[in-house]
């Protein structure tokens, strides 16, 4: 009778009171977005169609049936269930060149973004840290960069290396790198000036322990968020470049290049048309969702 | 105000010095010997080739060859394509009108179409229309514009037989060029069906063109006005009993446009990356195609020339955006 009822409710009441933890409160923010959430579902099942393509794909990628040319999907008239999508010109099946171009756009484009974003963070700090003459010179370029549209830069970059599918991803990445350092720099310089900064730079933390481990991980919300929407441009620039013939080459069974001679089948087939660019827009529109769900989840200052 | 312009022109010529730099070099990254790529898969005897290069200034120390090539550009000299042996500036300035022509009309119909839809979704904002209005506009922005257009000529074109499916013109008409412009030509023109002809080539190129735009401009309207619409003096125009219009219209809507203005000048660069799968698509000949096909065929002088052209255009129209942002919105002059 001695232990009092109110402060065991009370100890209790502080227990509830501890703050949920960061990684909770980010998956509430997130997951109330419906649109980012269905983003996510179609990302996982998108990459799972990738990862597990050479299992459930129905034909292999160019197995050329010669007997089915340019055959209906399923259904519609003169389709068969042998090919769910049909088939295109040399008698390829549309769906099996679909999911193995999710491995293909998939990979790529999240190769671009990593190169694009490890390489733009280096000189984004640089540029911070450093300010004077180097800041001066990396924004220059960039801004050079950054006069050109974005697909010209690419086609240039491609003019001179040559078409081929790492060419073109070589592009993408040269032309989403000024978005990345621009981004860091403004967020470097913004977190400089903090306290916690100064704290440490007093406590005697070298110039690469400040860069990498007291500011950058301070820097990573939008840089995340910016990675998601390079990705969708990623992945809508590469398919372009393939449709132009700049990108991968035939046979690679990637979106952009199946659509690249589409047009000479637009009068009798509208499957080679519709399906393969129908996969450029479900990844481009599901990580545009996520990349909107993760700002609004990460960064509460950029919302809308 | 002078001062402002000033410091923002004088911004422009370092990042102009880049890109004739990048212009200048690009020609000699490519691999091989330029000569060899000049002539072609023929060949060259050895006397011929060392006279080119003396020709062409390749056998001076690079920096020479920059001041050469930098005072000839200054000139508006640009080069001859290696296909046509035309000067590039000249080809240029051919098909810019086509590619202008088309990009004003695509903006037309995105501003037309995604400012009154932008508006609508903040005014009623929450209802179905918004959501709708908000989905339209995150489909259109993710679109692949090449499948787009290949999906709007599949339909109107090929399934509906509306409009034709590519050129600017048909070839029934022969229109003599006299404004570049194919709708103040066609009309020009003594042609009667002329114009009718042009416009129904124009409308699915343009349409194409614009969905990006138009996506980006519902969404930046609807933002910009969610903004505008809770300040206090949209408040006070409600108190003071005026028509909810006019509260929109005049004191919402002219407040939300700065913004939207910025942004559709600086969506002349997503317009020209979209002209040229756009162009490369329905024939259109203007700059994109014309690029493309420069490219594909190994000229690169017209490649060359036409970067530095297309960069100094989107400069030049930043440039003048900027500008037009001060003279609308002091509080950026004092940055």
């Amino acid at each position: 009778m001695t232990m009092p009822v109110s402060d065991l409710s009370l100890a209790n009441q502080q227990q509830q009171q501890q703050p949920p933890h960061p990684l909770l409160v980010f998956w509430r923010s997130f997951a109330s977005n419906r649109g980012a959430l269905i983003g996510l579902v179609v990302i996982i099942l998108l990459v799972a169609m990738a990862v597990l393509a050479g299992w459930i794909s129905p034909h292999p990628p160019d197995e050329q049936y010669r007997d089915a040319l340019l055959v209906p999907p399923s259904w519609a008239d003169g389709g068969s269930t042998r090919f769910l999508l049909g088939t295109d010109d040399i008698g390829r099946d549309i769906l099996a060149r679909i999911m193995y171009g999710a491995r293909l756009s998939l990979s790529v484009g999240f190769m671009v973004v990593i190169v694009a974003l490890l390489s733009g963070i280096v000189l984004g700090l640089v540029a911070g840290f450093f300010r004077g003459i180097s800041e001066i010179i990396i924004m220059r370029i960039m801004d050079i960069m950054l006069t050109l549209p974005s697909l010209l830069m690419a086609i240039v970059i491609v003019a001179i290396l040559g078409p081929s599918l790492v060419n073109a991803a070589m592009a993408v990445v040269i032309v989403q790198l000024p978005h990345f350092v621009r981004l860091t720099r403004a967020q470097v310089i913004n977190e400089t000036t903090r306290d916690y900064v100064t704290a440490a730079r007093v406590s005697g933390a070298g110039t690469l322990r400040l860069m990498f481990v007291t500011v950058l991980p301070n820097c990573m919300a939008p840089l995340i968020v910016q990675g998601t929407l390079g990705f969708s441009n990623a992945v809508l620039d590469l398919a372009a470049l393939g449709f132009l013939g700049m990108g991968a080459q035939p046979p690679t069974p990637e979106w952009g290049t199946m659509l690249s001679n589409a047009l000479q089948f637009i009068q009798r087939a509208w499957w080679v048309v519709t399906f393969p660019g129908l996969a450029i827009l479900l990844v481009v529109l599901a990580f545009n969702l996520m990349g909107d769900g993760l700002r609004d989840a990460l960064d509460p200052k950029l919302k809308l | 105000m002078f001062k402002f312009f000033l410091t923002r022109v004088s911004l422009v010529i370092p990042t102009f010095i880049g890109v004739t730099l990048l212009s200048f070099a690009l020609i000699r990254l490519v691999p091989g010997d330029p000569i060899e790529l000049l002539v072609g898969e023929r060949g060259i005897d050895p006397a011929r080739h060392a006279m080119l290069r003396a020709d062409l200034g390749l056998d001076k120390p690079l920096l020479t060859q920059y001041g050469i090539y930098i005072t000839n550009v200054l000139h508006g000299d640009l080069g001859r394509s290696i296909v046509t042996k035309e000067p590039v500036i000249k080809e240029f300035f051919t098909l810019f009108p086509a590619t202008v022509e088309l990009s004003l009309f695509a903006i037309f119909f995105a501003v037309l179409i995604g400012m009154p839809m932008g508006v609508l979704a903040a005014v009623k904002r929450g209802s179905i229309f918004d959501y709708s209005t908000m989905g339209i506009s995150l489909a259109g922005y993710s679109m692949p514009i090449f499948w787009w257009a290949l999906l709007l000529m599949l339909y109107f074109s090929v399934y509906l037989g509306w409009t034709p499916v590519s050129g600017r013109i048909s070839v029934m008409f022969d229109v003599e060029p006299v404004t570049g412009f194919m709708l103040i030509d066609s009309l020009l023109s003594d042609d009667r069906g002329a114009f009718t002809s042009a416009v129904s080539h124009l409308i699915l190129p343009a349409l194409a063109l614009g969905t990006i735009p138009l996506a980006v401009i519902a969404r930046m309207t609807r933002s910009s006005m969610l903004e505008v619409l809770s300040e206090d003096y949209i408040r006070t125009a409600r108190a003071k009993g005026l028509s909810p219009l006019r509260v929109i219209g005049l004191h919402g809507l002219r407040n939300a446009l700065i913004p939207v203005v910025t942004v559709i000048g600086l969506q002349v660069g997503v317009l020209f990356a979209g002209a040229i799968l756009t162009e490369t698509i329905f024939a259109w000949p203007g700059v994109g195609k014309w690029l493309v096909e420069s490219v594909r065929r190994r000229d690169y002088p017209v490649l060359q020339g036409g970067v530095l052209l297309i960069a100094t255009v989107v400069m030049t129209i930043n440039l003048l955006v900027d500008m037009l942002y001060g003279l609308i919105n002091p509080r950026i002059r004092r940055k």
